[in-house]
């Protein structure tokens, strides 16, 4: 009898909670399924990356020289398409998950296996997408746009095709977003530990709140036109077919309804990651904490009104061109409080600048650029000229790299300490950050002055005109690469064999540094009561405070 | 102190100012030369955006830069802990409401004055006599030169139906209103001549009316500016603006000449593909019959 007692609890029948095979299992841990999203969104940015690279390659030149039309077509189409489906969104979803529940006090989401399934969705959309590359007809060449008619030409005539296995991934990438969202939504406005009223929960819960009622609200239509347009792309249907009663530009209100929106989809959880870094390591609380919170509602809000500025120059009226310049230009005024906001909690602060700062603070500056040109093309007759030229890739990339991953990578190693319950290494986080931020410049600035001279988007060769910014920017993607192996490198060994972390390590406010690093699987022994504000910094009722800091 | 800080501070506006105002001039070299009516003041509201987004941009940078450099922590211990000042933040709430207020009326007057866009949609037109809208428009427009732009899969043509000419060359005569029928056989396109700083959507089955007064004699080029397929990069046209006795002459000279397929680079790279590096020999859509023109 004895024996066999030892021996069931030597061989236990279930996993061992903390080992590392968790994260390959179908766990509904919400701290697994965040490291989950977390490495599989790093994985394929390395890969959308790669894309980039092959097309910065082919663009050193103002003639064809690297790839065929095809494939040039085919890779910025993927590189979009991965960097926005399999990079940002689930990277700002896996932090999300992540700290959500810590930062209001819960054990877990409030629909743990819905959370898995929107999870393991991922892993699929990028097996389809990249498994579309050895289809005989090949990937979908029409950009992540995918405007019809282009999109549903189909030359090869095969049923199964680049453009059929693109809409299929993005409707089911849509599921998988809509799936996170009714989580994550749920999650906050049920789940909050007592006395969490909402003007005292960080301005990260409220930046993800914001963004994923964006997703609940929005995504249906892209979905929908996922669905209508894959319907006549295999199965005949006419609804964006202009020779058939359809119209194509029902196609570009639908897209970009949900388009538009999903910049602030990403946009917003990187301005979330600002408001905890910064004050945590200017130590001061977050300047103007109320309206930095309720102008992440308004930021959502207003962003649903502005789409048809994408489209100034398709066949939209004169009325709807004016009217939606205005909107366009009033999102500048919430997102404004939140620069500001940041800039007034730096100021007069005790500046620490360890890696997530500098992340954080360089982000915050090249977003500063990107919402002044944001501004530019907001501008109608501005925009007319430089629409679809350089001038609005430079103006996205200053948002989507620049600022958002910029503030992954600073969310990253904020909270490194926390998820892996180790120190990263400072000096090749420091190294990270400096080749991240010249290469990032080189790369996207010049992609400005190009754009105002005129060079389109999207075209394989170009004219020769236009060819020293072009080098500038290719040399600037092949630094960007280079610059990803010191942040793998410091991950990796850092998570082997890193310092051990204390709970606290930045001394900062916030119920995720009152628990252990990492937390353990009910994230709390006790359930905290919270009892004031965010961002005590400097003040006498902090939540924790931490006698082995790690700030210098 | 107080006085010197306000001395040191108007110094820092007017630095910010003057650079501004100085960026805000070079901001036209940065746009191609101007070569339509419409394009000169697209130039004077982008130098104006670039002065405001400078002095913006500078302002800001200015006091976190300032920040960096001298309140760098000595110790680990907390800053005083201020949490706001609504003075402060609704000042940077109504400035920026300001701001952009007069941006986008400054813009509205200006888009006014291009009306490049005649009324949409405009489906199935024939060109055989003017429509009957032309006569009520105003003066400039009874005047102005119509040209049919014809896009597919990889071409331009532009068809003059006062001459009953096509041309794969966009001829437009100087200082005089052009209105251009815009229409695509297959995909959506876009016309867009970076020189005239204007552009606009071609979409399949509709005809668009396009119109400006181009403004300075030159060759200019065309580029679809609307994603088209794999030899997007090749749809280009050469677009001259030609003196009014030169154009005659071109258009004279090109009536007399019979029409014949066009040469087409999409359709001659399509029949013999450069070799590559990397080639994916994935199906094209075959470019379609080049136009036939009179040349």
């Amino acid at each position: 009898m004895t024996n066999i007692s030892v021996e069931s609890t030597d061989d236990p029948p279930k996993l061992n909670p903390m080992s590392w095979k968790r994260y390959f299992s179908f766990s509904t841990d919400h701290k697994v399924i965040g490291v989950q999203y977390l490495v599989t969104a790093f994985l394929f940015f390395l890969i959308g990356g790669l894309f980039a690279m092959i097309v910065r390659a082919e663009l050193l030149t103002p003639q064809l020289d690297v790839v065929d039309r095809s494939l040039y077509n085919g890779l910025f189409t993927m590189h979009g398409t991965v960097m926005i489906f399999l990079w940002i969104f689930p990277a700002n979803v896996g932090l999300a998950n992540y700290l959500v529940p810590l930062m209001i006090g819960a054990r877990e989401t409030a629909f743990p296996v819905l959370n898995a399934i929107a999870f393991w969705l991922i892993p699929v959309i990028g097996v389809l997408l990249l498994f579309s590359f050895f289809l005989p007809s090949g990937t979908a060449q029409a950009g992540w746009w995918s405007y019809p008619p282009v999109s549903i030409q189909n030359p090869s005539g095969h049923m199964i095709n680049g453009e059929f296995i693109w809409l299929l991934a993005i409707t089911i990438s849509g599921i998988s977003s809509i799936m996170g969202a009714v989580n994550l939504v749920t999650t906050i406005f049920q789940m909050r530990a007592p006395g969490m009223s909402f003007f005292r929960m960080p301005v990260y819960v409220w930046t993800t709140l914001s963004a994923q009622l964006l997703q609940l609200f929005c995504l249906p239509a892209l979905t929908g036109a996922a669905v209508m347009l894959l319907f006549d792309l295999t199965f005949g249907t006419d609804f964006f077919s202009p020779f058939k009663q359809g119209d194509p530009v029902i196609y570009q209100h639908l897209f970009w309804f949900y388009s538009h929106p999903a910049v602030y989809v990403m946009a917003l959880p990187a301005f979330g990651v600002f408001s905890e870094v910064i004050p945590a390591f200017a130590r001061k609380p977050l300047f103007g904490y109320k309206t930095v919170a309720v102008s992440s509602l308004l930021i959502a809000g207003i962003s649903m009104l502005v789409w048809v500025h994408h489209m100034f120059a398709s066949a939209t009226p004169n009325w709807m061109r004016v009217l939606f310049m205005v909107t366009s230009m009033l999102v500048s005024v919430p997102t404004g409080i939140k620069v500001f906001a940041w800039t007034a909690t730096v100021w007069r602060g005790k500046l620490h600048f360890q890696t997530p700062m500098l992340f954080a603070l360089g982000g915050v500056a090249m977003f500063l650029f990107a919402g002044i040109t944001g501004v530019m093309l907001a501008s109608l007759p501005f925009d007319i000229h430089v629409n679809n030229t350089y001038f609005v890739v430079g103006h996205f990339h200053y948002v989507v790299f620049n600022t958002v991953t910029m503030a992954i990578y600073a969310g990253i190693y904020y909270w490194f300490p926390k998820i892996t319950g180790r120190m990263y290494s400072e000096g090749w986080g420091k190294l990270h950050f400096w080749l991240t931020f010249i290469g990032a410049n080189l790369n996207f600035f010049p992609m400005h002055p190009i754009g105002l001279q005129g060079m389109v988007r999207r075209i394989s060769s170009y004219d020769p005109q236009y060819t020293g910014w072009n080098v500038v920017a290719s040399l600037g993607a092949f630094l960007l690469g280079m610059s990803t192996l010191p942040f793998i490198a410091n991950v990796v060994s850092s998570w082997l064999r890193g310092r051990k972390a204390s709970n606290n390590p930045w001394n900062a406010t916030g119920l995720e540094w009152t628990t252990t690093s990492p937390p353990a699987i009910e994230n709390f022994e006790e359930i905290p009561t919270v009892t004031s504000e965010p961002y005590g910094y400097g003040e006498s009722h902090r939540l924790a405070v931490d006698p082995l800091s790690h700030l210098s | 102190m107080r006085t010197f800080n306000i001395v040191l501070l108007s110094i820092w506006v007017g630095v910010i100012i003057f650079a501004s105002h100085t960026i805000g001039q070079q901001a036209y070299d940065w746009l191609p030369i101007a070569a339509a009516a419409e394009a000169e003041p697209v130039g004077h509201l982008f130098s104006f955006l670039v002065t405001l987004g400078t002095i913006v941009f500078l302002g800001v940078m200015g006091v976190l830069v300032y920040s960096v450099l001298f309140y760098r922590a000595r110790d680990t211990s907390d800053a005083p802990a201020i949490r706001g000042n609504l003075k402060l933040e609704i000042t940077w709430t109504v400035i920026p409401i300001l701001l952009v207020t007069w941006i986008a009326i400054y813009s509205y007057n200006i888009y006014q004055r291009m009306n490049t866009l005649g009324a949409l949609p405009l489906a199935h037109l024939h060109f055989v006599e003017a429509p009957a809208y032309a006569e009520v428009g105003n003066n400039n427009m009874q005047r102005a030169e119509q040209i049919e732009v014809i896009a597919k899969q990889w071409s331009w043509s532009f068809h003059y139906p006062s001459r009953n000419i096509t041309s794969t060359e966009l001829h437009l005569p100087v200082n005089q209103p052009v209105r251009l029928m815009l229409q695509s056989e297959d995909v959506v396109h876009g016309f867009y001549v970076p020189n005239f700083r204007i552009k606009q959507d071609i979409i399949p089955n509709q005809t668009i009316e396009f119109k400006f007064t181009p403004s300075r004699i030159g060759q200019y080029q065309l580029h679809d500016s609307q994603f088209s397929g794999t030899y997007f990069a090749l749809m280009e046209a050469s677009v001259y603006v030609d003196a009014p006795e030169r154009y005659s002459q071109w258009l004279a000279e090109t009536a007399t000449r019979p029409p014949v397929p066009a040469a087409n680079p999409a359709k001659s790279e399509h029949i013999q593909p450069p070799a590559m590096p990397l080639r994916s020999n994935w199906h094209t859509v075959p470019p379609a019959q080049p136009p036939l023109i009179n040349k």
